[in-house]
């Protein structure tokens, strides 16, 4: 009993819990759910489509995560998606070839977004912006920056290397889910097994005090704002990839949100600090499980929203202490009553 | 002391910094655009900045009272969607009177608005997460009430919206300008010379004192996110005698102008200093910035919104050089 009381506090064990609980529902609700077959040596199925379609978004909540623990947002990581897709697609479809034209699109792409990023963090850390309003800019002229990249165009590309980046596989696994890893275990390195992940929390703790204690925080500062814009970069890589095409208008359109909530599903606090990598690679499989379920079971699309803000609010409730507190109270003087339901009776408080 | 003197020795009081600052910033811009463009001049393009934005001011005030208490409501463009939704489906589908339909807009507005607050008051969620949540809720009602706009032809609705309050030579304003400055002049009053007002800011200075101090900051709280919710609502109300339509596309990323808005009008976001009357000059800031695009006229899309960036940009690097020289 006590190792499971010990559990319930470990930071990670509600998203796990609600994550498991909804492939559940999903194993009830059709059983097929779960299937994954072999077929030329590729694993498919929809447990392996939430891998690969989620690691765009398991990238941009990684680089998110960062940004946060220093009491920082980044807004703009959609837009740097669509700006990273449309040059690197303008220069395939203009240099066509094999490999090598593949990696000189992917450095491009991926530079510029090591310079949007150094601009991002320029705004926040030398000219101390708020970051929502710093990052909110280049939201708006993001667009327009693809838009101009692309000449306005869709822009159709048939590269099989750049392809491999968004729906290629390796060793019966998908690609894009592979490169996710390797970022996710870079990044949890970095912020693990070295100092670097206290500094962060440093930073974010109290910007201030961290500076007089003669840390450089603008510095870090900066560069977690480089690292999530990198990490913006090869998402876009991935979803043009996967799609064969950038689309300056709708690549990664409301991508900031959806990793906004998986830090904070993921249970990183957005007043900065505290932070879990970990978390946020759950959370954005916990969001994209929910999307891949809203279309395995044939749930009308218009409900999408309304079925996202239900689960995400029953997460958020589940892991705020104070409503475990008031929980507890209410139960605490009638040890015989069954708990009050939860879930559906706060659904209402919103409606 | 000579006038003169009194003049040269005048010191804006720092907390009214940011707002000159703003203020300075949109003389200029108005400045340049009279002397670039000749019909620019004209009294009505300041009244049309009013027209044109009176939905997003009435939005951007509710946002101000959220953010002064040192919150955010992302929540406000579904909310506005939602409203033109829900009274396009009230009048159009059921035939609904405008007056009774205006009603229910308001009353969901602001109960979505103090769902909101309570479960940031009760649960401690935090604003950002909540709003977000809200914001997913109220779109997600719009769809599932109508996928397809609704156009609107309520003959209340018509005359509303078509009616022009003359004021004298060529110059008019709509009935939604009016609607507007009359909020604008009650959060004006409520936020300067009110028990709640005060309580506002000092929950944004700081919470925890407020508390101590024996404020009422739960209740409070939760009375921003109802204002806001129902700043929302009637702001979408005004959107529609503004489009004389309902769709729930309606305002998809208005929540980020509205808080541009308020923060360029020097509102800053960790809450407990701002005006509302930054919030106008905010909104007006940013409607002269689409009117200078406008009125340059060669501009393709996405020039649009490279400008509006960049404009974005000067005008809060300036604002914050400005406040920061005389720290």
């Amino acid at each position: 009993m006590t190792a499971l009381t010990g559990l319930a506090k470990r930071r990670l064990f509600w998203p796990v819990v609600a994550l498991l609980a909804l492939l559940a529902g999903d194993l009830v609700a059709s059983p097929a759910f779960f299937s994954i077959e072999l077929r030329d040596g590729h694993l498919y199925g929809n447990l392996i489509d939430i891998l690969k379609n989620g690691a765009p978004l398991i990238l941009i909540a990684i680089g998110m995560t960062l940004v946060i623990a220093t009491r920082g947002i980044d807004l703009s990581v959609g837009a740097v998606v669509a700006i990273s897709g449309s040059l690197a697609c303008l220069w395939i479809a203009e240099h066509p070839g094999g490999v090598g034209a593949t990696l000189v699109a992917v450095g491009l792409a991926l530079g510029l977004s090591l310079v949007l990023g150094a601009w991002n963090g320029w705004l926040v850390a030398a000219l101390g912006i708020q970051p929502i309003i710093a990052t909110l800019i280049l939201m708006v002229a993001g667009r327009g920056i693809a838009q101009l990249i692309s000449g306005g165009q869709i822009i159709t590309i048939t590269s099989a290397p750049y392809e491999w980046i968004g729906s290629g596989f390796v060793l019966t696994l998908p690609s894009a889910i592979l490169i996710a890893l390797a970022v996710f275990v870079l990044a949890s390195l970095l912020v693990r097994r070295s100092a670097l992940g206290l500094l962060v929390e440093a930073v974010g703790g109290n910007p201030e005090a961290s500076r007089l204690a003669g840390l450089r925080s603008a510095r870090l500062t900066w560069l977690v704002y480089v690292f999530c814009a990198l990490c913006a970069g090869i998402a876009g890589l991935m979803i043009s990839a996967n799609v064969h095409s950038a689309d300056a208008n709708h690549a990664g359109l409301f991508i900031e949100l959806d990793a906004i909530l998986a830090v904070v599903v993921g249970g990183t606090q957005l007043t900065g600090g505290r932070f879990s990598v970990g978390g946020a690679v759950i959370g954005a499989l916990l969001i994209q499980t929910l999307t891949t379920t809203v279309y395995a079971l044939g749930i009308p699309p218009e409900a999408i929203m309304l079925f996202k803000a239900v689960v995400v609010l029953a997460v958020c409730l589940l892991q705020s202490p104070a409503f475990r507190r008031k929980l507890r109270r209410r139960r605490a003087p009638r040890p015989g009553q069954p708990a009050p339901a939860p879930a559906p009776e706060k659904v209402e408080v919103t409606a | 002391m000579t006038t003169l003197d009194r003049v040269r020795g005048y010191r804006p009081k720092q907390r009214h910094l940011p707002i000159l600052a703003t203020m300075a910033l949109l003389v200029g811009a108005y400045v340049f655009g009279a002397s670039s463009y000749e019909a620019f001049g004209s009294g009505q393009v300041v009244l049309d900045l009013f027209i044109n934005n009176a939905f997003l001011l009435v939005v951007a005030v509710g946002m101000t009272f959220v953010i002064l208490t040192g919150g955010i409501d992302l929540s406000v463009g579904s909310v506005v969607a939602l409203s033109t939704v829900v009274s396009g489906d009230l009048m159009q589908k059921h035939g609904w009177p405008a007056y009774a339909a205006i009603a229910v807009v308001l009353v969901v507005g602001a109960l979505l608005g103090a769902g909101m607050g309570a479960l940031i008051h009760f649960f401690e969620i935090q604003p950002f997460i909540a709003t977000l949540i809200g914001m997913f809720f109220a779109r997600g009602l719009c769809y599932t009430i109508s996928t397809e706009a609704y156009s609107i032809d309520n003959p209340t609705i018509a005359t509303l919206a078509q009616t022009q309050i003359p004021l004298g030579g060529e110059l008019h304003i709509s009935i939604s300008v009016v609607v507007a400055l009359v909020v604008v002049a009650v959060a004006v009053y409520v936020l300067a010379f009110t028990h709640f007002g005060r309580t506002v800011y000092s929950i944004g200075g700081n919470a925890q004192s407020a508390m101590l101090m024996g404020l009422k900051t739960g209740r409070t709280k939760i009375a921003v996110y109802t204002i806001s919710g129902l700043c929302s609502a009637l702001g979408g109300l005004l959107l529609v005698l503004y489009k004389s339509s309902g769709d729930p596309l309606n305002g998809v990323g208005l929540e980020l102008t509205a808080i541009a808005a308020v923060v360029i009008g020097g509102t800053i976001l960790t809450g407990g200093s701002g005006y509302v009357l930054g919030t106008v000059l905010g909104i007006m800031v940013l409607g002269i910035i689409q009117t200078l695009i406008t009125f340059d006229g060669t501009l393709n899309s996405w020039w649009t919104s490279i400008i509006t960036g960049a404009l974005l940009f000067v005008f809060i690097v300036l604002q914050r050089l400005v406040t920061r020289r005389t720290r």
